[in-house]
């Protein structure tokens, strides 16, 4: 279990970096961006393979679904706690990028777009807000003003989270590759 | 942009910040670089500042000595600037600096920071005309009528200046941060790289750029790696070599197309699947890539090794040196506390015999390739005295017998972080310090920092095993 531990404190970090990375001077450093979710996507992988050698695991489906409102932390940290496998959502995965992206592209303003629900591929139900608010340590209460410049991390952060935070109601026993690391708007 | 004439021999940064005696992270030095003859070494810190010092001519009673460097022009290469689309702070930190092949009296240099590229021209002065007819000493227009006869003004010989003036600046080429900067043999054009694309310049021309390669894809969810360092090579105008954050390195040929984003030769090492971890793409990122001066050879800094390749061998390097492997076991904390984030540099001696690199603790390293032999050496203030030898230290991994003098991992300081550049001529390399997050440094531009760049400036010129005979 200390390989999971570790991967899940090497995401949390990561998390945590990606996110005081928005508020670094000179704006995103993709190389680094970059790195951070390849080192997530990394201990993801093994978390799950660990995770996967375990015994019964709780195959509770607690997710909420990463749509726009959600911050980094709070979404990785439920993430974390949920001992449930975290294999990726090709579908979902693409169709909240999309989304995301679009969004980008259209320069809508962001405080409208935040509280709008994805339509579309977005089908699993939003099951985790109870347990997010009851993490005081993430308080994802209000989503962080989205600037034109911050888009990109906004936009790397979702994506990613989306791999961790979805599960499906069936137990995986073998995670499926990643196509997706990375959604960073168009400059 | 300032001009400087402090001939003083000390490092002298107050002049421009009169009520600051401490070093502030904007004296902090983030780039170096020696001009071709090694006469001019320029310095670039993160408040956009340049500095630029000169070797004092040998002197006649040691005529095998260097001289040493002392500053020789200080100006303001960038300014922090804010784009409004993006509401981004554009950093001022100057990235690379290169020079231009001096082809008159003058010396040019290029400066980046993350967006914009300044073409520099470094000029001496030490004439000035006297004897204007309607001017006067002061400048002030004379009277007409005062004016009796007319004379032809001569050249008077002044206290030297050197003039440092923007000749070109190149700017809105690129979204993301410029990484590196590269001129090219044929000393009219030059490229700048980003993370995602590659641009070709003209250096008299401003207004427009080619890009030559264009890792960027359609769906930017797909992005699996960045350019993290170009070059163009030694002596083929039309081949440059680009290394990415997976590790591989891409040579293109400017002749096959117009973009480059197919490269004539990748080179790549698989990937040892028993060494993988959590952090194998992190550290497997190149930071520096070097043409031999052969053009023959490639050589490349990774978080943990650097590796020297064939140009005709794609398949795996040559040689791979180990840096620092002693860090192998510590990557989760270097991980947490940023530092397996850094970037080190590297660098070929004059013959390609040696090969350099930094590492932490103000520790670098020098292997000799043909004998196989490696030293590691400290550039700490301790033994800056100008022309001191430079012991050579060891780092003993955790566990194992240590002996006397030698430094257990545990105690490497990594804050002082050393950054290499190369020297032309005399085989000597210097070293200055560069990280990529902010921490506290040794070398910078104040006087009363920790080690003054200055000091260690003249102390390497005495390096052991590199010292050859004088060639040319």
């Amino acid at each position: 279990m200390e390989v999971s531990a570790e991967a899940k404190r090497i995401m949390v970090v990561a998390l945590g970096k990606l996110y005081s990375s928005r508020t670094q001077r000179g704006g995103l450093r993709l190389h680094r961006s970059l790195l951070l979710t390849l080192v997530m996507k990394s201990a993801r992988e093994i978390y799950h393979a660990a995770q996967a050698t375990a015994e019964s695991v709780a195959p509770k489906c607690e997710l909420q679904h990463p749509t726009d409102e959600m911050i980094a932390e709070p979404a990785g940290a439920q993430g974390l706690q949920s001992p449930a496998s975290l294999p990726a959502e090709e579908p979902r995965c693409t169709g909240s990028s999309t989304e995301l992206r679009r969004e980008a592209r259209t320069h809508t303003s962001a405080e409208n777009k935040e509280n709008v629900c994805p339509p579309g591929p977005v089908q699993h139900s939003r099951k985790r807000r109870g347990k997010t608010a009851a993490e005081p340590d993430f308080l994802p209460c209000k989503k962080a003003k989205l600037e034109q410049g911050n888009c990109p991390q906004q936009l790397i952060v979702c994506s990613v989270l989306n791999d961790y935070v979805t599960c499906s109601s069936e137990l995986r026993t073998a995670p499926t590759p990643i196509p997706v690391h990375t959604a960073i708007a168009a400059c | 942009m300032g001009e400087d004439t402090d001939s003083t021999p000390t490092l002298n940064h107050r002049g421009f910040l009169p009520d600051h005696n401490y070093v502030t992270e904007a004296d902090i030095i983030s780039t170096v670089e020696f001009n071709h003859t090694g006469e001019l070494l320029a310095t670039g810190d993160k408040g956009g500042r340049v500095v630029i010092f000169q070797r004092e001519p040998e002197s006649k009673t040691e005529p095998f000595s260097q001289g040493e460097y002392n500053v020789y022009s200080t100006f303001q290469s960038h300014e922090p600037e804010f784009d409004y689309l993006k509401s981004l702070e554009i950093e001022e930190k100057i990235n690379k600096i290169r020079w231009l092949p001096q082809q008159n009296a003058a010396h040019f240099l290029l400066s980046t920071n993350d967006k914009t590229i300044k073409l520099w021209k470094v000029s001496e002065r030490d004439k000035r005309p006297e004897g204007y007819n309607l001017k006067d000493e002061e400048g002030r227009i004379k009277d007409i009528s005062t004016v009796t006869s007319l004379q032809v003004p001569v050249l008077k010989p002044m206290d030297l200046m050197v003039e440092v003036t923007p000749r070109r600046v190149f700017a809105n080429a690129h979204t993301y941060h410029i990484n590196s900067i590269s001129v090219n043999s044929d000393y009219e054009t030059y490229m700048s790289a980003d993370d995602l694309r590659i641009n070709l310049w003209h250096l008299d021309i401003t207004d427009r750029s080619f890009n030559i390669v264009d890792i960027k894809p359609a769906n930017m969810e797909d992005l699996t790696e960045v350019i993290t360092a170009a070059e163009f090579h030694p002596y083929h105008c039309n081949l440059f070599v680009y290394s990415s954050s997976k590790g591989t390195l891409r040579l293109c040929d400017m002749r096959e197309a117009a973009l480059c984003d197919k490269h004539s030769k990748l080179f790549e090492e698989p990937e040892d699947p028993s060494a993988r971890s959590f952090f194998s793409e992190i550290i497997s990122s190149v930071s520096d890539v070097k043409f031999s001066h052969s053009g023959r050879y490639l050589l490349t800094r990774d978080y943990l090794t650097a590796k020297v390749w064939d140009l005709n061998m794609e398949s795996k390097p040559l040689e791979t040196y180990q840096v620092h492997d002693y860090l192998r076991s510590k990557l989760c904390s270097l991980y947490e506390n940023d530092c397996i984030f850094d970037k080190f540099e590297c660098a070929w001696n004059g013959s390609d015999s040696v090969i350099m690199t930094g590492a932490y603790n103000n520790f670098f390293r020098m292997f000799d390739r043909n004998t196989k032999r490696d030293v590691t050496l400290e550039a700490s203030r301790e033994s800056s005295k100008p022309r001191a030898v430079l012991k050579p230290r060891r780092v003993c991994a955790a566990g194992g017998k240590r002996r006397k003098d030698d430094i257990s991992v545990d105690s490497l300081d990594f804050t002082k972080n050393v950054h290499i550049i190369r020297h032309a001529h005399t085989h000597a390399h210097i070293l200055s310090h560069s990280q990529e997050m902010p921490k506290t440094h040794t070398y910078t531009h104040n006087q009363n920092s920790y080690t003054p760049f200055h000091s260690l400036l003249n102390l390497l010129l005495s390096l052991p095993e590199l010292k050859g005979p004088r060639q040319g």
